[in-house]
């Protein structure tokens, strides 16, 4: 049923990795340290900036897929993968995009579950990669019947 | 604290045990991170869902054990997280964060990594590869 989705891609959509955004999320992390949130320790660091924390991208909008129409409820989060070339900085700009990257069901306890594979991209405005996010998404038997409907 | 380049294979970065899970800790991690799913601050969606009450959003977590490395920017960023979900947060569970060193090649080291409730089980687990800076 999902299975035509793979290969699809949503457009690319710019992001900013915004200073109040990255405060928010580091607080909500219980990771409040100034290589996040202090100019001054963000400039003396190697990275000559503030950087975002690994699982940041979270906030970033990838766009929509055509055609892939996920219910809001009853999905369950198996893996997630973050690859990064190097740290976000924090003021910089991302075009981000997403594509279904496979899809296939295996039988387990609770039925029939389905395994989609998302994989998420986020480059520099010169197309250059810094990150990747892979999120594996387990689509219960009781929750394909609904999609199916 | 110790620096990664003393660190052997085999040895842990400092644990960190977490305040017990709060409404508030949930509520705040979904603002910031815009997923706003029910299950996660709502009890009666969570009921609904078939669960005995709220449940930590898994990128809380996952959120959360990264900051083990966090003071260490300056040796190395985390070029792989790699995070399987294991098992529920609930409410007033505590997590305790653990880190290991699995091998340390001149450009990377490769941590196992995982979290652990009260009861000792592991409600994520996986890999951080730090690149040396």
């Amino acid at each position: 049923m999902l299975k035509h989705g793979i290969g699809k891609r949503s457009n690319k959509v710019k992001n900013t990795v915004e200073r109040g955004a990255v405060k928010k999320f580091a607080e909500a992390i219980g990771d409040l340290h100034p290589i996040f949130i202090c100019e001054e320790t963000g400039k003396q660091s190697r990275y000559k900036n503030n950087i975002a924390p690994p699982t940041f991208p979270r906030v970033f909008d990838y766009g929509t897929i055509e055609e892939l129409n996920l219910p809001a409820k009853g999905l369950i989060h198996g893996e997630q993968i973050y690859h990064y070339e190097r740290p976000l900085m924090v003021g910089e700009n991302i075009n981000c995009y997403s594509e279904v990257k496979d899809y296939y069901e295996r039988n387990g306890k609770s039925g029939e579950m389905g395994f989609l594979l998302l994989k998420r991209y986020g480059e520099d405005l010169e197309g250059n990669l810094i990150f990747t996010e892979e999120q594996v998404v387990i689509i219960t038997e009781a929750v394909r019947k609904e999609m199916m409907v | 604290m110790k620096e990664l380049k003393d660190l052997q294979i085999g040895e842990s970065l400092e644990d960190v045990t977490l305040s017990p899970v709060s409404r508030l800790d949930l509520i705040k991690y979904a603002g910031a991170s815009g997923d706003y799913n029910p299950i996660h601050t709502i009890d009666e969606e969570a009921e609904k869902a078939g669960l005995p009450g709220i449940i930590a959003h898994g990128m809380w977590t996952m959120g959360n054990l990264a900051k083990l490395f966090t003071p260490y920017y300056e040796e190395g960023f985390i070029e792989d997280y790699t995070i399987r979900f294991k098992g529920m947060v609930f409410l007033n569970d505590v997590i305790t964060l653990n880190a290991i060193l699995d091998d340390n090649k001149e450009e990377k080291m490769k941590f196992k990594v995982n979290a652990t409730n009260q009861d000792g089980n592991e409600v994520i687990k996986g890999n951080v590869v730090l690149c040396k800076v």
